[in-house]
């Protein structure tokens, strides 16, 4: 589920939002901010000049006008991605309410609550069908849990109240019956509001790539300052008296405030992204860490496949009907509630089988799957029809299976299948083909990742038959076949050593310490307290596939950044060309010739490089929130692309900019 | 520019292509530790012998900061004991002239010139210096100097290639290396060459010669003390000298040129450099004095590609330089033959373009080729006046300069220069990638940033600040010959030429005062350690981290674009810093011209 952004254009975003911009002029938070804090210290000189400059009064007020109002625009985008990024977590807080549990109040009632209000100790009841919300322990009843979204493990398990499996897990499925539950963790508290700080700018934190950004655009700022600076004593010498407005002028246009001024705004608007897809960030760290991913750990259940395996056909053992095998594996898996059941029982209906309900057999007395017997089924009319893994019926019918039924199994498990074997007391029947079903259109999405030079690796607890023939189907680059928790944690390691970046994403407290290790972990909401606590990430929709969107926010977060330096430096030259000759022209009248933009007068050459250098923060607002557009490409072919937009184009803008802000001037009689 | 002259340019491109290979998969082995080379059996017994004296153990490797420390101690060390040969030449054999020792002021300029492979000269080498002075104090250095400057080259590269470690090198095991294994051998084979050209080599006394044209000429008048007698009105009084004879001069001084030319310093025997007919007698020394000062900082670039892995990237930085240098000869040639309008207009030298400061024997072709290489790297050496250059022949030869002296560059300096625009490049345009900006794997963090960009403010601070200071200060203004726009021209080119370890001059400068003697000396010291230092925290730096493997997302440090942006952003960061600076002294000067005034 996607929010829909929250338009920049928005009053309630809007309103607050210029309040912020006059807030932020404070200098103790603008010198955070090395480039427009020079630009506010030339603002304020300037303003100072206004009554120093007889003759000149009205050029150098619209000079120091001009730069309050690029100090104020810097100010204003910053502040409207704080705004925005508000508005979004607000609104997600209000939406969050439908996961809900039934808690039982002080008083013995049930009342109906969000899922992410409950605490510690708190006891819920929850029923069929429903989603348990948090770690807990079942304090009465037992039940049949589907805990497939943690383990992997598609059979369902039985937890009771009392001894060793009492212990439930938040997000996975109560399948029979109604347990209450204890909760013995606070669920998901928080991080919202870690998220909405991460937004503000109280306690927000300069990213190392930001940071090491910041430090280039300081540097520049010094070089411009000393070329600007040494300018005076160089012009005393050829006899040209540049008066300190222009000088503050030049420097302002030369330093790189595009970048400086939007630069805040690119990391909050990132943040924001992430929001509108319901994706809560740990810290501006992790977001700019998914744009450097390289290695893409995948879940296959449930991010590759759809969460269960689910019956594609039948195939009988030799004397048995397709019919006859049908009805029996529809009989043994009626009650059966688990996906792979039920899809045994829609199968079923394909044959002709009509469907049946369980009150339909009187008399049936249903088996469940246990861990011994592997096997579930049902007995009615005297008969004991069972269905199970190949190795448990062979014991159940008195040791040897028919001749084609072990050859339908074994070619079932080369392809990547599960067998289950449906008999009765006396024979086999035949076989039922279960297989994994890949999610629509993955393929083509890891192909875009690896032109991306991303790696995708398979993680699943089948054995490598299995996980060979689903990743080769899925379009993975690798698996890691039969893997306990601890070897995607040594993955994770290895991958890190020889210098790459791992991704996962992951819900169950198995996942925790790989989760922690990994560059980038997505907890899901559904998941344990322990893998959300250890991750850096949450999704709320739980949604495994969404790691691929949030690396698409990382890069694009980068990107955005780069092109928007590119571009600012690139501006510099034009800018050089409308102001070198204005500041010589009285003094050297030969040089006219650079002044190839044909620029009315030097002072509107001036002015409108700088309200040139104003409006195109104001121009670049819309861009630094939205992000400069991603496309899937590989890194050759984004950076020339990138470089003719922001480089190319940063280049020739800013002479078409400042010419026709000329004849503005020039038209209007500024100067 | 004619046909004969784009054959000679074509055929020392080439030759320099040519020599680029070999000579990179050279100093691959020079620079290991364990590195063969078919100079072992002589050099091997020397190079364990000087381990034995200096007790080095060699096969222990140095951190940064020791590389550094020791760096920094040869420097002083040296530094100092050329300083104290220049000041006391007067007691030490060899000085046939008798030359006085050198003033407090210019003997440390000299020798901070000469250490930082800088070879700025305020001096006229055959009328200042003693023939020890020059063979042992200056010429140790252009040895070292260039030795050091590889040495930094080699310990970043490795830096670059090596994989979570935490040594660069050992700085004793490269200088001796280098010196025993590259630069001897060379230089040796070198000296024999240019004598059989007609260079001299000899200790014997300067020798005169009558005069069959007596000259005269009109002098300053000067006084007991040296200085100017001026009339009433103050201005100096002119007297008329009759010249009969002419002294000629003589040394050791193609042992000198030959390390001069391949170790970029830059620093002529004599006054006149390379114009000067001993110090560069035929065409062909020509030819293969300009092919020496390119062809070490050329193979370099193979080195980094072979090191690293990516010869591609390599040649990359190669092709970088090497457009950037063909430009700046074309531009600099079309200049110069385009001459100076107001000589046409006077009837003076049509056709043949600006031949003010020029041997006639090298012309405008060869003259500005020479300007152009020896100021892409950080040589110096000259075999015309930069001076006396148009306008916008002599932004050239300053604007190389102002670039880093990238283009090629100095022995090591050059490559270790460019690798800060490379590290900038990458962390520009690298973020448009949507990745960490990552260097041939390395990812290029904020510390790494700093040290570029550190490396980088030093050097703009120095050259803007000296030159702002001086241009208005009464010793920075007397010391110019030349008023206006090309007198400003002269103060920047002067701390430019220093801070980029040029030593090349627009020499209508007298830069041999108190105040320019020591602020040249300040601005080359900082212009050369303000980036040597940074650049091996760098090294350190990016050998401790980890090599992320190339990918199909990794940022292409090879190919077209690269280079495009490459010598985009050198050229760009070169420009956007000095244009304020360059914009009121070549560029008004130029349009100036144009209208009828010289300065």
């Amino acid at each position: 589920m996607t929010h829909k952004p929250v338009s920049i254009f928005d009053a309630k975003i809007l309103a607050p939002a210029l309040g912020d911009t006059f807030r932020k002029l404070d200098p103790r938070l603008m010198v955070k901010n090395p480039v427009m804090f020079v630009t506010l210290v030339g603002a304020a000189i300037s303003t100072v000049e206004i009554f120093r400059s007889p003759g000149q009064t009205g050029f150098v007020l619209q000079i120091a006008i001009w730069l309050w109002f690029t100090v104020l625009f810097a100010n204003f985008a910053e502040a409207v991605a704080e705004g925005r990024g508000k508005a979004q977590a607000k609104a997600l807080r209000q939406t969050r309410t439908q996961t809900s549990a039934n808690k039982i109040s002080d008083d013995g009632k049930i009342k109906i609550v969000d899922a992410d209000s409950l605490r510690k100790n708190d006891v819920i009841v929850v029923r069929a069908g429903e989603i348990i919300p948090a770690d807990g322990e079942i304090v009465h009843g037992a039940a049949t849990v589907d805990e497939s979204a943690i383990t992997g493990e598609s059979a369902p398990v039985v937890r009771e109240a009392g001894g060793d499996r009492s212990a439930v897990t938040g997000g996975t499925r109560v399948l029979s019956d109604e347990i209450k539950i204890r909760i013995t963790c606070n669920p998901g508290e928080g991080f919202l509001d870690r998220m909405i700080s991460l937004v503000e700018g109280a306690s927000r934190q300069k990213t190392p790539n930001e940071l090491a950004l910041t430090i280039l655009l300081a540097a520049l700022t010094i070089v411009f300052l000393l070329a600007v600076i040494t300018l005076k004593p160089l012009g005393i010498y050829s006899g040209v008296n540049f008066s300190n407005s222009v000088l503050i002028a030049l420097l302002v246009c030369l330093i790189p405030t595009t970048i400086g001024g939007l630069l805040s705004a690119i990391g909050i608007a990132g943040m924001d992204r992430l929001l509108q897809r319901n994706v809560l960030a740990m810290s501006g760290r992790a977001v700019e860490a998914a744009g450097d991913v390289d290695v893409l750990l995948l879940d296959k259940t449930g991010t590759i496949t759809l969460g269960n395996r689910q019956a594609t056909a039948f195939l009988p053992a030799s004397g048995v009907t397709e019919q006859e095998l049908a009805d029996a594996a529809q009989l043994a898996s009626l009650a059966d509630e688990t996906p792979e059941g039920r899809s045994i029982v829609v199968l079923a209906k394909n044959f002709g089988i009509r469907a049946r309900e369980i009150h339909e057999l009187p008399g049936a007395q249903f088996v469940p799957f246990t861990a011994q017997t592997r096997m579930s089924g049902v007995n009615y009319e005297g008969q004991q029809i069972r269905k199970g893994a190949a190795t448990a019926v062979k014991q159940f019918v008195g040791g040897t299976l028919p001749k084609e039924v072990e050859s339908a199994v074994e070619n079932i498990s080369r392809s990547g299948g599960t067998p289950l074997v449906v008999a009765t007391q006396e024979r086999a029947l035949g076989v039922i083909h279960l297989k994994d079903i890949v999610k629509g259109g993955l393929a083509e999405r890891f192909k875009r990742f690896r032109a991306m030079g991303i790696r995708t690796v398979m993680i699943t607890g089948d054995n490598k038959l299995t996980a060979a023939a689903i990743a080769q189907e899925a379009g993975v680059d690798d698996f890691l076949a039969e893997a306990k928790p601890e070897d995607k944690l040594a993955l994770i390691r290895k991958e890190q050593t020889g210098g790459r970046m791992v991704a996962m994403i992951g819900d169950g407290t198995n996942d925790a310490p790989a989760l922690a290790q990994a560059d980038v972990g997505v907890a899901m909401n559904t998941g344990t307290q322990a893998a959300k606590e250890a991750g850096n990430m949450v999704d709320l929709d739980s949604n495994p596939t969404k790691l691929l969107e949030i690396i698409e926010i990382g890069k694009q977060l980068l990107i955005t950044r780069g092109a928007l330096t590119t571009f600012s430096i690139a501006n510099d030259v034009a800018k050089y060309f409308a102001i070198i000759p204005a500041m010589l022209m009285v003094t050297f009248p030969v040089i006219a010739p650079l002044n190839i933009m044909h620029l009315h007068s030097p002072d509107s050459a001036i002015l409108s490089a700088v309200i040139f250098n104003a409006l195109v923060i104001v121009a670049l607002i819309p861009l630094a929130l939205r992000g400069v557009k991603f496309r899937p490409l590989g890194a050759a072919q984004i950076l020339r692309r990138n470089l003719l937009i922001y480089g190319v184009g940063g280049v020739i803008v800013p002479f078409a900019g400042i010419k026709l802000i000329d004849l503005v001037v020039a038209g209007l009689h500024l100067a | 520019m004619n046909a004969h002259q784009w054959l000679e340019l074509t055929l020392y491109l080439g030759a320099l292509i040519l020599v680029t290979k070999p000579l990179g998969l050279y100093l691959g082995r020079v620079f290991d530790a364990n590195g063969k080379t078919f100079l072992d059996p002589i050099f091997r017994p020397l190079e364990k012998l000087t381990y034995w004296i200096f007790r080095v153990d060699p096969t222990k490797e140095q951190g940064w900061k020791q590389y550094t420390f020791a760096l920094l101690i040869f420097s002083l060390v040296s530094l100092l004991f050329t300083y104290a040969i220049l000041r006391l030449q007067n007691f030490l054999p060899l000085n046939p002239q008798n030359f006085p020792a050198l003033s407090e002021h210019l003997a440390f300029n000299t020798a901070v010139s000469f250490t930082t492979n800088t070879n700025w000269q305020s001096y006229a080498g055959e009328s200042t210096m003693s023939y020890l002075s020059q063979m042992v104090a200056l010429t140790i250095h252009n040895f070292f100097s260039a030795a050091v400057g590889m040495a930094v080259a080699a310990a970043l590269v490795r830096g670059i290639a090596r994989h979570s470690a935490q040594t660069i090198g050992n700085f004793w095991v490269d200088l001796t290396r280098i010196t025993y294994y590259l630069l001897l051998p060379i230089c040796l084979v070198f000296a024999i060459f240019l004598v059989s050209q007609g260079m001299i080599q000899n200790f014997k006394p300067y020798t005169s010669a009558k005069l069959i044209e007596p000259q005269t000429i009109s002098v300053q008048k000067t006084d007991a003390n040296g200085k100017p007698v001026l009339d009433a009105k103050g201005n100096p009084v002119m007297e008329n000298q009759t010249l009969d004879t002419q002294t000629i001069v003589q040394g050791a001084m193609a042992s000198q040129v030959a390390i001069k030319m391949l170790g970029t310093n830059g620093g002529g025997y004599t006054n006149a450099n390379a114009a000067h007919p001993f110090e560069n007698p035929t065409p062909l020394s020509n030819f293969l004095q300009m092919l020496a000062l390119l062809s070490i900082a050329s193979a370099l670039t193979y080195h980094l590609g072979r090191e690293t892995k990516n010869q591609k990237h390599g040649w990359s930085v190669w092709s970088a330089m090497f457009a950037m240098c063909l430009a700046g000869v074309l531009f600099c040639w079309w200049a110069e033959a385009r001459g100076n309008p107001i000589h046409q207009q006077l009837g003076v030298a049509i056709g043949d373009g600006n031949m003010e400061g020029k041997e006639v024997r090298f012309g405008i072709f060869n003259s500005a080729l020479f300007a152009t290489v020896t100021t892409d790297a950080s040589c110096g050496a000259v075999n015309s006046m930069h001076d006396s250059f148009t306008p916008l022949g002599g932004l050239v030869p300053l604007f190389n300069i102002q670039t880093g002296e990238v283009i090629f560059g100095g022995v090591g300096a050059g490559l270790y220069g460019m690798l800060i625009f490379v590290v900038l490049t990458v962390f520009i345009a690298g973020l448009m990638v949507g990745r960490t900006p990552e260097y041939l794997g390395k990812k290029i963090e904020s510390y790494d940033v700093k040290m570029v960009l550190l490396a980088f403010v030093i050097l703009a601070f120095i050259i803007l600040g000296f030159t702002a200071w001086a241009s208005v200060s009464d010793w920075g203004k007397s010391s110019l010959n030349n008023q206006g726009p090309h007198g400003l021209s002269e103060i920047l080119y002067a701390y430019t030429s220093g801070a980029g370890n040029n030593g090349s001059a627009f020499a209508g400068l007298n830069a041999n005062t108190p105040m320019y003697d020591t602020t040249l000396g300040i601005d080359m010291l900082f212009g050369r350690f303000g980036m040597i230092i940074p650049l091996l925290a760098l090294a350190g730096s990016l050998a401790r981290k980890k090599i992320v493997p190339a990918s199909a997302g990794t940022f292409p440090v090879s190919g077209f674009t690269f280079v495009v942006l490459l010598v985009g952003t050198v050229i760009l960061v070169g420009a956007l810093t000095f244009l304020p600076a360059l914009a009121l002294g070549p560029i008004v000067e130029h349009f100036l011209m144009l209208k009828g005034n010289l300065f």
